[in-house]
């Protein structure tokens, strides 16, 4: 009995033994050197593994940022400036500036004012419904409303909004990874410079149709008729493809486009109610 | 035994409703409006403006490039403008909207009632006056004929296979015009064969047309080298690859052409509109198009002009029943959902189907029970199952390497899988995206 | 305007199968060998196979329910077919407490936690089964003697299987010849009056479940028909080189559950491969395996085993065998 508890310890420790000695000269031989910084850098990214930055993960970036000369076009948009500045003090380089974005839907087309024609009655992927027609109404450039933003945003920073059938992105949670502007395959979602108080004003709309015939499908849209390029003070509004676009570094937030706007396609979001205003306004459709 | 090609394939209700109704001409619509892509290819370009008065027949958009194809106006009248509308493909495209005013056909046009079997016209000048006369593949896919009655250097055709065989459900025009039209197709028949320098052709019918086959079997006693093979029911045997697999037993390799193997497949609405052209000079703005369905009151086959609205036709079909759910342009398993009835008909338009909103709606779809029916029913013998997962996953390259660029989407795997999943839904979107890298690839090298 | 209407991508008719029809062809498959069990095995039969499928149904139901919470998904019929397969590899005398241990191993452990329908790797059935052998080696292998509704339910004659007397005789060094005479004659290894699992007894039952499927098209031949065939040829072998100890080919096809194994285990749908060329040397795995542990193994059964371990190599084979495409091989001739 005592031999068989015996045998069995000094057979089980030699084993250990000698597999420690085998695992000790595998790892020196296949040791693969490191930079320890890689685990440093990626110790304060977000670790959310978005791809926002244009990498696989965050440990890809962590790699790109050591190896990287200057940090110029590198930014974590999860992470921000401070990510950023934690970085380039761990690496000794400079952070370059990248301003906060955050992303916006550029289509209001709720069925209120784009009527549907048709019911799309196919599996619930946008990619699908857009490689077989138009859509549900006569838009072809507006939300298909099937979610594949939603499901692509890692953040819970959207959700479908059941009454206008659009997504709606929660400001304080986008983080801007960019993920749901690739998931769309109409490229609805664009990633806007964020303002203070989240304060907002673009061109809810992307159809390039002429004016006669977008005005057709959707009562907001965007039907180029460039009055607001005309009351701009600030040449921040221009029109490409029968469609306006605002370019937000030099947009100054005056408002003047808003009401301007004969389909109230440009939407102003998160301002204080206008005081003297006797017209009705455009709602806003996110908040 | 009969022949049929040896893998895969479905066999669906026929439902045939029209195959004993004759072509009944459809009349002339007040207004056309006619798309400048009716094919595949590179979109024509329009001839005429805001204003112009034309006559029918004549061209009014010229073919842009070699792949490409010719519009004339199926009306005479006035165009009253170009607008971007909804079309069979349900996006919008550029239309040449006409205003009828009587119906003053070209001079050019042979308009009398004999037919001409006597062939003067030299190969070279068949294939150009079949690409004046805008001639398209008339099986549904459209692709330009003269490109296919042009064979590449450095390749041999030798023999003309003839589609007959309308093997998607319901629709019944190639029937009935090879019932009533039989002659005419054989002489268009003679001509490709000109065209393509060979001396034989075989006529493909499947078997559940026999009418069609004794009657072409026996007009086809009295033209040279082409024969007339009856073929077992089964579905895709219309598609291309399995049409020659079927009739002279060769596969065509992945990623090649028919004419690889020595054979070119033309349809038989295809042999009439170059019958037209070569014998008549008429060129290619009126087909027939079968309307059915099972709430219609008075299914038919028309013979509608291009740009006349669906509308039109159901009306002549008796009018939209009330309860209709969904309006198919083409056949059951490759055609397209009409978002309205305003659409125009086109040259590929082979039928109308209108659906009851009882049989419109899909099932909801179940997991994948690995059951592997998709993979024994797919033509092809691929695994539709996998391409499915790998596409909506986004594995283009994957997907490639297991051939679904060599998908038809003939529709076999949605359509026999028990847990209803939308196989082929995934795999045209993973088919797309693979076609799209290959190009971005070329491109880069 | 008229009414909207619907848009959806091609194809626009579906066939008329569905998975619930599928799954009960499978039932209707198996009740020929229901009957024969019920004949031979009695009451016992009868109990053993409600409380099989009802435990297997409302397990399937109370997980879906409560722990997944999604839509419950039996009238599928999976679980019933599940439970009837599990049923059928059991003894008619099995206690109930074991039954609804395996039926739980079998849907919870073995199907729903890798996905429910369609996502497990082995068949659902087998794990029970053999979890219970594993488990319970006594009551699993304590065979109720046929005798009809005269087999009690827990106080049945028992005896040993066919194989199971071949097997110790052989290890006792007794000649086959003499073991032979001991076991059912060829005819009652056909209708299934021998000692055995309730639903594994009758071969002609089992064929005629076969026949069903193929003409339903619920099945394709290839599975089947390569593990009988591979097991044919591989104890033909064997006798040829001996016949004093290896037991000819078709007592190896008709006794134990090579019958049932290869016509419905084998056949899972979720657990075999996905094209032809696979489901053959998938089938041929199976006959190899299954004859290897009956003539060499410790067990005198092998086939829940041999089904098992092939399950495990089916992913392998659907990614590295693939279907003969269609243009693949030149062939200009």
């Amino acid at each position: 009995m005592n031999s068989t508890v015996l045998l069995t310890i000094i057979s089980l420790g030699m084993l250990a033994a000698i597999a420690a000695v085998i695992l000790y000269f595998v790892a020196r031989k296949f040791r693969v050197y490191e930079d320890p910084r890689i685990d440093q850098v990626q110790e304060i990214l977000p670790a959310a593994n978005c791809g926002g930055c244009g990498f696989a993960g965050c440990r890809n970036f962590a790699e790109a940022l050591v190896a990287a000369e200057s940090f110029e076009g590198l930014n974590c948009p999860v992470g921000g400036a401070e990510t950023m500045n934690n970085a380039a003090a761990i690496l000794g380089k400079v952070a370059a500036a990248a301003d906060p974005t955050v992303a916006v839907l550029k289509c209001n087309g709720a069925p209120a004012s784009r009527p549907k024609t048709s019911r799309y009655d196919g599996p619930s992927d946008c990619r699908i419904a857009h490689s077989l027609y138009l859509g549900e109404s006569d838009c072809s450039y507006g939300c298909l409303g099937n979610g594949d933003c939603v499901r692509a945003c890692k953040f819970g920073a959207m959700y479908m909004d059941k009454a206008t059938e659009l997504p709606v992105i929660i400001d304080d949670k986008c983080v801007s990874c960019g993920a749901c502007v690739k998931a769309c395959p109409r490229s609805l979602i664009e990633l806007r410079k964020r303002a203070k108080k989240d304060r907002k004003i673009y061109v809810a709309c992307s159809n390039c149709d002429k004016g006669a015939v977008a005005r057709r499908a959707c009562k907001v849209a965007c039907i180029a008729c460039g009055k607001c390029v005309k009351v701009c003070e600030f040449d921040a509004i221009k029109i490409e493809n029968n469609l306006a676009y605002i370019d937000a570094a030099k947009c100054t937030f005056c408002r003047k486009c808003v009401t301007e706007c004969p389909t109230d396609a440009i939407l102003e979001i998160n301002f204080p109610p206008r005081k003297v205003k006797p017209e009705p306004q455009a709602e806003p459709a996110t908040n | 035994m009969l022949k049929t090609f040896p893998l895969g394939g479905i066999h669906p209700p026929e439902n045939k409703l029209t195959a004993g109704k004759a072509i009944e001409t459809a009349g002339i619509p007040a207004s056309v409006s006619i798309p400048l892509s009716q094919h595949i290819g590179a979109p024509a370009v329009a001839l005429v403006k805001k204003g112009d008065t034309v006559r029918t027949g004549q061209k009014i958009a010229e073919s842009k490039g070699f792949i490409s194809a010719c519009i004339h106006s199926p009306v005479s009248g006035k165009v009253n403008r170009t607008d971007s509308l909804i079309d069979t493909s349900g996006y919008r495209q550029e239309m040449i909207v006409i205003d009828t005013e009587g119906d003053e056909w070209d001079e050019s046009i042979d308009r009398s009632p004999g037919i001409k079997r006597e062939i003067t016209a030299a190969p070279a000048e068949i294939i150009k006056k079949c690409h004046e006369a805008g001639i398209v593949g008339m099986g549904g896919a459209t692709f330009p004929s003269h490109v296919k009655l042009s064979v590449p250097d450095g390749k041999k055709c030798e023999v003309l296979i003839i589609n007959g065989v309308e093997c998607e459900p319901w629709l019944t025009s190639d029937h009935r015009l090879m019932l009533e039209k039989g002659e005419e197709i054989l002489v268009g028949i003679s001509i490709m064969m000109k065209a393509l320098n060979v001396t034989s052709a075989m006529v493909g019918i499947e078997n559940n047309k026999t009418d069609a086959i004794d009657r072409m079997g026996t007009l086809a006693r009295s033209f040279s080298g082409i024969s007339v093979h009856a073929l077992k029911v089964k579905y895709p045997q219309g598609a291309e690859k399995q049409l020659i697999k079927a009739l002279i037993n060769r596969e065509v390799p992945s990623g090649r052409l028919p004419v690889d193997v020595g054979a070119v497949v033309h349809n038989v609405g295809t042999a009439f509109a170059v019958y037209e052209a070569v014998q008549k000079n008429k060129p290619l703005f009126e087909r027939v198009v079968t309307v059915t369905g099972k709430s219609l009151a008075r299914p038919g086959n028309f013979l509608a002009r291009t740009g006349t609205p669906v509308s039109m036709l159901i009306e002549a079909a008796g009018g939209l029943p009330g309860d209709t759910g969904k309006i198919i342009n083409g056949g059951p398993m490759m055609g397209k959902a009409l978002t309205g009835t305003s659409v125009p008909v086109v040259k590929g338009t082979s039928g109308i189907i209108v659906i009851p909103a009882a049989d419109a709606e899909r099932s909801p779809a179940g997991p994948c029970i690995r059951c592997a029916k998709c993979v024994t029913g797919c033509p092809m013998n691929l695994e539709p199952f996998l391409l499915m997962s790998l596409s909506a996953a986004g594995h283009v390259e994957r997907a490639g390497s297991n051939k679904i660029a060599d998908c038809m989407e003939c529709g076999s795997c949605s359509y026999i899988c028990p847990a209803r999943r939308p196989l082929l839904d995934y795999i045209r979107l993973g088919k797309g995206s693979y076609i799209k890298l290959l190009r971005e690839r070329k491109l880069k090298n | 305007m008229t009414s909207i209407l619907n848009v959806s991508p091609s194809p626009h008719v579906h066939g008329t199968e569905t998975t619930r029809k599928l799954m009960f062809g499978v039932v209707i498959a198996l009740l020929p060998a229901l009957f024969a069990s019920v004949f031979f095995f009695g009451t016992g039969a009868i109990i053993v196979t409600a409380t099989s499928v009802a435990a297997c149904v409302l397990f399937e139901y109370l997980i879906q329910r409560f722990m997944l919470r999604k839509e419950v998904s039996i009238t599928d019929g999976s679980a019933i077919v599940t439970g009837l397969l599990l049923a059928f590899n059991l003894p008619s005398n099995t206690p109930l407490f074991i039954i609804v241990t395996g039926a739980f191993v079998a849907i919870a452990v073995a199907k729903m936690t890798f996905g429910g329908l369609g996502n497990n790797p082995f068949n659902p059935a087998l794990v029970g089964r053999v979890f219970l052998l594993i488990s319970f080696p006594v009551q699993m292998t304590s065979w109720p003697v046929p005798a009809g509704f005269a087999t009690g339910y827990t106080d049945a004659v028992t005896g040993a299987t066919p194989l199971a007397v071949i097997k110790e005789g052989i290890k006792n060094g007794e000649s086959l010849s003499a073991l032979m005479a001991k076991v059912p004659g060829t005819v009652d290894l056909l209708i299934g009056k021998m000692g055995g699992s309730m639903g594994e007894i009758s071969a002609l039952a089992l064929l005629a479940g076969f026949a069903y499927m193929l003409w339903k098209k619920i099945i394709t031949w290839h599975i089947p028909v390569s593990v009988l065939g591979s097991i044919a040829v591989f104890t033909s072998v064997l006798w040829l080189i001996n016949p004093d100890i290896y037991a000819p080919p078709l007592f190896h096809l008709l006794a134990g559950g090579v019958m049932i194994g290869a016509i419905f285990m084998a056949t899972d749908y979720v657990t075999s491969p996905m094209n032809p060329r696979a489901m053959i040397i998938y089938g041929i795995g199976i006959g190899v395996l299954t004859v290897i542990i009956r003539v060499w193994g410790a067990y005198p059964e092998g086939v829940s085993f041999a089904i098992l371990i092939m399950n495990a190599f089916v992913p392998l084979m659907n990614t590295y065998i693939k279907p003969r495409r269609f243009g693949e091989e030149l062939k200009n001739g």
